[in-house]
């Protein structure tokens, strides 16, 4: 019993809870006949789909910030950067110009563009949350429903010429634009490489209407489909995200790296070791921020289409609640909580709708559980730390 | 909350300070002061005159469409102020006292209950239910304090689950419900809308003047019975006090029954006219009655020149209510009695509250739970009952809410009632740790202006009414992000000043 206890206590209630329903789900699906490869794949696909913005939560916890809800300031960054590459890429007619490459070169201008704006942005969000210490959590989580309203009004505003931007009527950029033409799939989806896309020119560059691009069959391999079984692995978006893991692993070893936990571990200790915490705390914030940018565009090219306006309002309650799953704490997060929790969490959303299609026909029961369990994990983790020992 | 407490008297010590040392600047002084402390209330009242400039919208409409959502909504807003006295903060889970209010109104109109009768089964319904589920969110905040607010946020997002699966899942699925009006065709599932059409819309809103006069004598009859039963066993003697309101409650509701006034009396809905010179008239009686206590016995907090200024205010509204546009403008504007009263009565119990030894607590644990519970208070179940009574008045907001309404939209109703509600609630000038009725009225006012300005101005401003509509909501959630910050900030300063000492 001792032996039991001991093992439930390492491996945390909730994962054990989780990880049982979802290896329980499995079963049932597989009992059920559900096609495995297409399931299997499913849950690669959204694995890593979300994982970066994921690891986006462990920078904001060792530094000392906690649970970076305002990751939505990350995410606005990359979708405007996105858009912006976008729109260069069609104006300048880059299809047109460099045939595959220029797919290529707008994912990279979109990255590079968010990158440049999380940092910024990540920097200021870094100093009002210096101001704010102590209640991090509540103000950030307002701040990054705020960055989204905001981004609503831009978005409507904003006047691309992109067809696949812009509403065919009236004004402002779609809710959901389609990533077909541009970006999408390119690191995830082996149609990819199998077949020409056919990609509008814009009138001003060329009047031929549209281009034929093709990916070279070279570059298959970062999207394979396993003995064309229909199980797909992503090898570009995983390379993607352990490059990611890597350079936050690295950081983390750096000398900076270990100053950074250590301000988030002990404020006074560090303080009286003469490491400027506030820079610290600045400099964990950036780095969160930049990678819910890259996250959001790595969701965006796996998922192929770019999700404007409120659909990213609830997306760090997602990242939180996969972190926690993990096993992660308010003040502490590590690279495997993430790649575990994220695991999890994805993996029990992706079985549980087609086997709760096969059950009972409720469409919204995955929608259901997603709230249920990412809200219920949270404020579990919140019990656990604040333990009503505050003040 | 020991911190923001010493920030506090820290900032009246310099205030008294000041004060001392220029005596000249004291009203220009006090003026800062007053904007400063008003500063969120201002701009908003500009930003709100601004789109109103801009919208071109008719200010009759706009007035009337003002008068209609503070009745539907003010109730709500003020069931977040005892959270606020109880220290525990802004109560983002008052989206779980809706959620009790709305599986009562479901039941009610799925058994078809109709009109007040079905109100009142609906309230017998919800009340059990909201107290039991304030109950529980304030056993889990004691768990977390400190984090109430982000706690409550999410927990309402969780209980918005767990009440989509009852819907969506168990009703029809596990429930027996067959009715193919609210039921999904299927059987499994409750529709996405509701039409209370018929059933319990205007249920409180249509209440008649006569029947409130009876529901008070009733009311009253009833309480002097058991007082009177309690005299005669000895229990508890009976006041001329008792005695002296069960007659003058019968004299009025006698009176009811003269013709001339009985005419006037069928009507549910009350001229803002009559409203106005009423509501003039108990500012003016209040403020008269605290001068005449005061000047018995003199309070420090007592601050005259205000009460003599609110007298003043009053009076000369009244005058203004002679200019004949103004005059117009009031008439066009009719007033449901009931929610109303019951806006008015929940001001009443708030305060109220505070002088009974429960509200004391709560105000004492509010301030610091160290001093509280040390001075024999038991924290824990102050701070639950404060949940408890918010949530079971935010459930009851929520009826008034939706019968006002109409429509019940089985997954929406709900969701946003208290990002609205402490929007509203923060725009009145109120903070995490300070809150009065006034601000609640003030802020729904002003919030409510902007919502129902906003989509217009926008319109005209830039031809896309969803410019403005967007623009609201980042007003709300902008306000709440910047006081939650402001008031974090404001926490801080003390504690540096405190270490750097």
């Amino acid at each position: 019993m001792t032996g039991f206890k001991k093992f439930v206590e390492k491996v945390g209630l909730p994962r054990l809870i989780i990880g049982s329903f979802f290896i329980v789900l499995i079963i049932v699906a597989l009992a059920l006949g559900l096609n495995a490869p297409f399931l299997f794949s499913d849950i690669i696909r959204r694995w890593m789909m979300y994982s970066i913005l994921v690891l986006a939560m462990v920078p904001g916890v060792q530094s000392g910030i906690g649970l970076n809800f305002g990751i939505s300031l990350g995410v606005v960054s990359g979708l405007l950067g996105a858009v912006i590459a976008m729109e260069v890429s069609f104006v300048n007619g880059w299809f047109y110009h460099f045939g595959a490459g220029a797919a290529w070169l707008t994912l990279l201008l979109a990255l590079a563009i968010a990158i440049v704006i999380s940092a910024l942005v990540g920097a200021a969000y870094g100093m009002l949350l210096n101001r704010v210490k102590g209640s991090e959590m509540t103000v950030s989580t307002y701040v990054g429903f705020s960055s989204i309203a905001l981004m609503n009004i831009v978005w409507i505003m904003l006047r691309f010429k992109n067809g696949q931007l812009k509403w065919p009527i009236g004004s402002g950029l779609r809710n959901t634009a389609s990533l077909q033409e541009s970006f999408g799939g390119l690191l995830s989806d082996p149609m990819v490489y199998e077949s020409p896309r056919s990609i509008t020119v814009y009138a001003d560059v060329s009047d031929v209407g549209s281009v034929s691009v093709q990916q070279p069959k070279s570059l298959g391999f970062l999207a394979i489909d396993v003995n064309d079984s229909g199980f797909v692995l992503p090898l570009g978006l995983i390379l993607v995200f352990a490059l990611c893991c890597l350079i936050v692993w690295l950081f983390s070893r750096s000398k900076t790296g270990i100053a950074l936990s250590a301000a988030g571990e002990n404020e006074l200790f560090t303080l009286s070791n003469g490491i400027n915490v506030d820079r610290m705390r600045i400099l964990g914030t950036s780095i969160s921020t930049v990678l819910g940018a890259i996250g959001i565009i790595m969701y965006a090219q796996t998922y192929g289409f770019l999700q404007l306006y409120n659909a990213p309002l609830m997306m760090g309650f997602t990242a939180v609640a996969s972190v926690l799953l993990g096993g992660a704490t308010v003040t502490r997060a590590r690279i495997s909580n993430v790649i575990i929790g994220t695991l999890l969490f994805q993996g029990i959303l992706t079985v549980a709708l087609p086997v709760a299609n096969e059950l009972v026909n409720v469409s919204a029961l995955p929608e259901v559980t997603r709230i249920i369990i990412s809200n219920g994990i949270i404020l579990y983790a919140l019990s656990k730390t604040r333990g009503g020992n505050q003040r | 909350m020991p911190c923001p407490k010493r920030g506090e008297e820290i900032k009246d010590e310099q205030k008294i300070a000041n004060t001392m040392t220029n005596p000249d600047n004291n009203i220009s002084e006090r003026i800062k002061t007053l904007l400063f402390d008003n500063k969120v209330m201002i701009v908003f009242a500009f930003l709100c005159f601004g789109a109103f400039m801009v919208s071109g919208m008719q200010l009759e409409a706009v007035v009337a469409e003002v008068f209609t959502r503070i009745a539907r909504n003010g109730f709500t807003v003020l069931a977040l102020l005892i959270p606020v006295f109880a220290g525990m903060g802004l109560n983002f889970g008052i989206v779980i006292g809706a959620i009790a209010a709305q599986i009562a109104i479901f039941a009610v109109v799925y058994w078809r209950f109709t009109g007040l009768g079905g109100m009142m089964l609906a309230v017998l319904i919800a009340t059990p239910l909201a107290l039991l589920f304030g109950y529980l969110v304030g056993k889990l905040f004691n768990k977390m304090k400190g984090a109430e607010m982000i706690a409550g946020l999410i927990l309402g997002y969780f209980a918005d689950g767990l009440y989509q699966l009852l819907f969506l899942v168990l009703i029809g699925g596990v429930i027996p419900a067959t009715d193919p009006r609210y039921i999904i065709d299927g059987g499994m599932g409750v529709k996405n809308a509701i039409d209370l059409t018929g059933s319990l819309k205007y249920s409180i809103d249509r209440v008649k003047i006569i029947d409130l006069a009876l529901g008070l004598l009733i009311l009253v009859v009833v309480i002097t019975g058991v007082k009177l039963f309690l005299h005669l066993k000895k229990k508890r003697q009976l006041e001329r006090k008792d005695l002296i309101i069960f007659a003058v409650v019968a004299i009025l509701y006698a009176i009811t029954y003269v013709p001339a006034i009985e005419k006037h009396l069928f009507a549910d809905r009350i001229n803002l006219i009559v409203a106005l010179p009423l509501f003039l008239l108990f500012v003016v009686i209040r403020n008269l009655l605290a001068i005449y206590k005061n000047s018995k016995k003199p309070d420090p907090n007592f601050n005259r020149p205000r009460s003599i200024f609110y007298i003043a205010l009053s009076v000369l509204v009244y005058i203004l209510t002679y200019v004949p546009a103004l005059e117009s403008l009031i008439m066009s504007i009719n007033l449901p009695v009931l929610p109303y009263v019951l806006i008015t009565g929940l001001c009443a119990f708030n305060n109220g509250l505070l002088n009974t030894r429960l509200g004391q607590n709560m105000r004492t644990v509010g301030q610091s739970q160290t001093v509280a519970a040390a001075s024999g208070i038991n924290v824990d179940r102050t701070r639950v009952i404060a949940m408890m009574l918010s949530t079971l008045l935010a459930c009851w907001g929520q009826l008034i809410y939706l019968q006002n309404i109409g429509t019940f939209s089985t997954y929406g109703a709900h969701l946003q009632i208290g990002q609205f509600a402490v929007a509203a609630l923060l725009v009145g000038g109120a903070s995490v740790s300070k809150a009065t009725n006034k601000q609640a009225l003030i802020g729904v006012t002003l919030f409510h202006l902007l919502f129902i300005i906003a989509p217009q101005a926008g319109n005209q401003l830039f031809g896309d009414a969803q410019i403005g509509e967007y623009f609201r909501v980042f007003v709300s959630y902008g306000v709440i992000a910047l006081s939650l910050a402001m008031h974090a900030w404001q926490r801080k300063k003390p504690l540096e000043e405190i270490t750097a000492d």
